[in-house]
Order: structure tokens, then sequence, then C-alpha cells
């Protein structure tokens, strides 16, 4: 079932030049468009290629575990007593969250275009995880961009990639979080294009990063879809995944965008409050402009300097978004809320003693939005949630919030 | 004939090649921009790169960086920069102005209001490092429209297909970055430079190229000037003026540096 090759419901987005409606394209120095063209180019080969999709499709089964499993969430659903709540367990990826995904299809391209050397940007520090996995199977050499603050907030993370191989480089620039690691890995390959390969690990970036990481995602909107068939013999009512750059949400809208039937609701963090100014709701309260590459709803200040974002998660602390989300936003087609710190900390317990399996603080803030949705719908409805990742890397940090351990 | 055009020529026929000068605006007196911009012109150079800072920028190393935050902390915006520009006209700086920054600054502006307001102040030119001709139909048209030139990178990784690509787009001069990577100073920086020029040239005819990335000394200087039309210096010039916060170190370095530019 996880073909890259889209059908013909797919949305045709985005076009030949990397455009979801006015969003998205490609704003880079000069230096990196031929290596953007070439990746373009190889990926376009690649996701019609009979060997290339059987071997993604083979290391996704027998080295990441897919398919996933999706399971009944009866304790919610009892408690909530509205809708029937399904999880999509992609915690239980190798590795811990969806982001293995992508770093298997790009690791493989990587490979195709013969580019021995991997950089990747990381904020939870997963995706730094995920890359160093594939780099560490595939035989390629690693290094890891992390804010300094990150690298602080997500310790186990940064050890977990030291022992698989990697180098990890804490970047000190800006505010030391996503943003400006993601600037760091951007400035490496700009030097060293020609014997690297950056490895993105959202639907951000320059053409083709947010197509591509969507297309290797899409595995789990369309296991979901099938599960979810198989199980209850409809579509789900609604779909509910997290937003940060937002790459397990695409993932796992994009095979139901042309299911008129099903909602689409994306949750991001609101830090503090949104009505506060330490927030990292850039959907619903940022404005079009250019970071990392593409055109996309992003947080700013009225001269176009980029605005710290703030959330008690690392890998939603970023002040952009992909740009096939802002799309969707504008076209109606998917809904974006916000939770703040406390209800995600909130949610992250309650998951946690309901159904004994503890999420990530990023995946909470998916939860914290099921509490509020469910009750309002009926108990012949369904909801599905993204489970997008496991939340042991987060325990030092919400141990901290909420006052040491208990004993 | 535009600025820059004139400014080219009278080099050509003077057998010198452009010293082109970047400062980041308002590091590192904010307000007065327009004395360094008359010191360096005042010491010869033959056009003026004036940075408008950004906080995310993809194409600058650590030293334009750190001036570019310096710059946003004490103030500096976009229409602070266009002031700038208007007041050294008014203090009789006759050289070309470009203004050098990132896309979104100029988006937010607004990219019609942002190209009449930079012309009418003076500049005569933009480049923006992150605005590839890919994505700039809209803001070519409107420099045009609003009379200024637009100015697009090539690199060591460019192929035939970018230059086709950058050629129709291309006004004032050519930048060519000196090699793959980020602006900063390095001692290798003209290796291979010739070589680029030359195909930029064969490709592009009738646009000046000036090479950039890494050109810190005079040496850099004049091996550049001998195969381009003109060499631009930047981290050194912030970097010094940063640490010694003296116009007259400022001038004497952009002499020294002008005179490996006469061939």
């Amino acid at each position: 079932m996880s073909s890259l090759i889209q059908g013909p419901s797919f949305s045709s987005e985005p076009d030949a030049r990397g455009h979801f409606g006015p969003f998205g394209g490609r704003f880079v120095p000069e230096t990196l468009v031929p290596a953007l063209d070439e990746l373009s180019r190889r990926y376009e080969e690649a996701r019609t290629d009979p060997e290339f999709i059987a071997e993604f499709d083979r290391h996704l089964q027998e080295y990441v575990g897919r398919p996933t499993p999706l399971t009944f969430a009866e304790n919610l659903t009892n408690e909530l007593g509205g809708a029937k709540i399904y999880l999509k367990r992609e915690d239980l990826c190798h590795t811990g969250a969806h982001k293995i995904n992508n770093t298997i299809g790009q690791i493989l391209l990587a490979r195709k275009m013969g580019k021995p050397r991997i950089i990747a940007e990381t904020g939870a520090g997963q995706h730094g995880v995920a890359t160093a996995t594939v780099c560490a199977k595939f035989g390629f050499q690693c290094c890891v961009y992390m804010g300094a603050e990150d690298v602080k907030r997500q310790r186990l993370n940064v050890f977990r990639m030291q022992l698989l191989g990697a180098e990890v480089r804490p970047v000190e620039s800006g505010t030391k979080t996503l943003k400006d690691a993601t600037n760091e890995a951007l400035r490496d390959w700009v030097t060293n294009v020609a014997d690297t390969h950056y490895i993105i690990g959202s639907v951000v970036g320059p053409h083709p990063y947010p197509a591509m990481v969507r297309d290797f995602q899409s595995v789990i909107g369309r296991e979901t879809r099938a599960q979810m068939i198989e199980r209850t013999g409809r579509l789900p009512d609604v779909v509910l995944a997290c937003v940060g750059g937002g790459s397990n949400a695409m993932g796992m809208f994009h095979p139901f965008v042309s299911d008129e039937s099903v909602r689409l609701i994306g949750v991001e963090a609101a830090g503090d409050g949104i009505g506060t100014a330490r927030h990292a709701a850039t959907l619903s309260l940022g404005r079009p402009g250019v970071l990392h590459g593409s055109l996309t709803y992003l947080l700013q200040d009225a001269h176009g300097q980029i605005a710290e974002a703030h959330s008690v998660s690392a890998g939603l602390d970023y002040p952009g978004v992909g740009p096939e989300h802002a799309s969707l936003k504008d076209r109606g087609r998917a809904e974006y809320a916000a939770v703040d710190d406390q209800e995600a900390l909130d949610a992250l317990q309650w998951v946690s003693r309901r159904e004994g399996i503890l999420p990530a603080l990023e995946t909470a803030h998916a939860f914290a939005e099921l509490r509020k949705l469910a009750p309002t719908m009926s108990p012949d409805q369904t909801i599905v949630v993204c489970f997008s990742g496991r939340g042991d890397k987060d325990v030092e940090a919400v141990a901290e919030r909420l006052g040491g351990m208990h004993v | 004939m535009s600025r820059l055009q004139a400014c080219f020529e009278a080099l050509k026929s003077r057998n010198e090649a452009a010293l082109v000068v970047f400062v980041t605006a308002g590091d590192p007196f904010p307000g007065e921009t327009w004395k360094v911009l008359k010191t360096i012109a005042d010491a010869g150079a033959d056009v003026i790169e004036l940075g408008i800072p950004f906080s995310d920028p993809l194409a600058d190393g650590p030293v334009i960086q750190a001036s570019s935050m310096r710059a946003l902390e004490a103030g500096v915006t976009p229409p602070s920069v266009i002031d700038d520009v208007r007041i050294a006209r008014e203090a009789g700086v006759t050289v070309p102005i470009v203004l050098m920054g990132s896309w979104n600054p100029v988006m937010q502006f607004g990219m019609t209001e942002f190209a009449n307001a930079a012309a009418a102040a003076g500049a005569d030119a933009t480049i923006l490092t992150d605005l590839s001709p890919d994505e700039a139909d809209e803001w070519k048209a409107a420099s045009n429209v609003a009379g200024l030139d637009t100015i697009f990178l090539l690199a060591p990784t460019s192929t035939q297909v970018r230059m086709d690509k950058v050629k129709p787009f291309a006004g004032g001069f050519i930048y060519c970055v000196s090699r793959t990577g980020i602006t900063g100073m390095h001692d290798n920086a003209t290796i291979g430079v010739s070589e680029l020029v030359s195909t930029i040239r064969t490709n592009i005819p009738g646009v000046p190229v000036c090479v950039g990335f890494g050109i810190s000394q005079p040496d850099h200087v004049r091996a550049v000037s001998a195969v381009a039309d003109g060499a631009v210096v930047g981290s050194r010039i912030v970097q010094q003026l940063h640490e010694t916060r003296d116009l007259d170190v400022l001038a004497e370095t952009v002499a020294t540096l002008k005179a490996a530019t006469k061939r």
C-alpha cells in the first residue's frame, strides 16, 4: 500500500516550480539552485521507479516496522463520551517517531546521487536521531545542527545521535533553536554542496523538499485510510495532528485531501498563550513571508525580521510552517487550532495515565485539542489522532515543569 | 545611462577595475551611516553596497551575521536604510549605491513601494541574495518601472541553464560568487575565478562582472582586477570598522584596496 505514486484523485500540487497556490517556491542563494534542480530531477525519477519504491517499502517494513498499528483508544473514548478515538501509532516506528519515514526516503536518494556526506537540522532531536540512524545503516558521514538551547532541552537525543556515530554541532547564533539550526545547515550546504546532501526534516524549505517530504510521510495517511476503512467500514470524520513544520500532519492529511467529508485539523503550539507574545502559532497568528527558502506563513515583525517562537515542545518551536499547510489553510481545506504549554502538559499526563502510552510533547498538543473536540461529536463518529512520537525524550523536561518526581 | 553603467565605462577608459565596498547600514554608527559612506567614497571606492540587515540571512558568514544582529538591535529597518541613502546623497556621495539584503524585508515593505522609495532616495540597484530569477518576475518589473538595476548572482556551481536564466534579468553588473559558500575572509578566494568570469562573459556579454565572497586582501583585489570588472570587499571592512570604529582607518584600508584595482 505504500507506493509513492499518487493516484489521479490526489491534488496535483505543487506546480513544476514548487508553488502551492501563492506559497512555496524556491528562495535560495544561486549557489544552491543547481543542487535543488538535481534533487528535483532525481526525486521525479525515483517516485515513479518501481525499484526505488520497492526498496523504500522494504526498509519501511523490515527496518522501521511498518505498517504501524491503528489503536482504538477505548479509555479516552469512554471518558470523553463523544466520537470514537483511534490512534495512528507512529510512536512505534523505529527511533520512536514518524521522522524516520522521510530519512529512509532521502538517504536512498542521497545514495543515488552519490553524495557521501549528510547534514540535517533538528529541534527536538527526533529528526536528528532518525537521520543519524539511517546514516549509520547506509554508511554515510553525518553532521546534525541543533540550536544550543535545544541541546540543553533534549540531552538524551544528543547522546543518542552521538552513539549512532553522528557529529552534533550546537548552534549559538540567533535564538539558538530550530530556526537557527536550519540557517546553519543551509549555510553548510551552500559551502559543501558538491559532496553533501541536506536531509530536511519537515515539509519546509525550498522546492522540492515540501513535496518530497510530504510524499515520503504520506505512508502515514495511506495506511490510516486503509486501516480505518477495514476497521470501521468507512472514512474517519476527523483527522487530527500536531503542526510545527508540519510533516506528520502533512503525511497524515495528504491522502485525505480529496475526501471532502474528512475534517483535517492541525494543532499548533500556543506556548504561553495566543494572547501573549510567546507562542509558535504560525498559521493562526502569522502572515506570509519568506524564510528558509519558501514563501509561507511566518512569525515576524512589521519589517520582516523573523520573530522568536516559543513552545514547551522543541519540535514545535519554529516561526515558519510548511507552505502546503499555508495553502490548505487559505483554501479552507484544513483547519488549524492552537493549544498552550499547560494544556499540552496536562494532555501528556492524561494520555499516559488513561491509555498507558507516553506521547511526545509535540503529540500531546494534538491530544489537548482532542479533549475539546471529541465531546462535541457523536459516538457514531470517529477521530484519528496521529500519534507522531513517543515521549521518552521529554521525561526530563516534563519532570522539571511539573516540579520534579514524586516518590 | 545609469550611474552604474557610467561608472564601469569610466573605469574601463582608465584601465581600472571597480572597488566595490560593502558595509551594513547602521553598524557601527546608527543614524550616521552617511559618514561611513562618504568616507568610503572619498577614499576611492567606485561602488558601495549597503547591507539591509536581516535576522536570518542564508548567504552570510559569521562577520556579517554579527554585524546584522548589531544593526537590528540598534533599530535599523528598511525605511531607515533608505533614509541613509537619501542623507548620503545630500552629503555629496555620488558613487553608485547598491542595496543588498534578503527578500523578506523587501516583500514586507511592499515590493513596488520599496523599489520606488529606494530609487527616489538615490539608490541605483539591489542585490537580494535569496531571490533568484526563478522567483523574480514581479520584482524585475517593479525595479524596471522605478529605474533600479537588478543585480543577480552566479556561482561556481552555475550551469549553462542557470546562466541562460540569469541573462535576461541581469542589470548593473553580475555578482560572481568566487567560491561555493557564504561571505567571509578566505585565503584561496581567487582560485578558479578567471575561468568562471570568462564563462559568464561569454554567456552574458556586455554586463560587467564583479567578484565577491572571500576577497579581503590587496593581493586578492589585484588578482580579481586582472580578470574581472570589479572586486567586492565586505567582511574585512565590516570587521575592521566594528573593531576600530575609526573612519581614518577605514579610509586608509579602502585607499589601499583601491590602489590594487589599477591594472
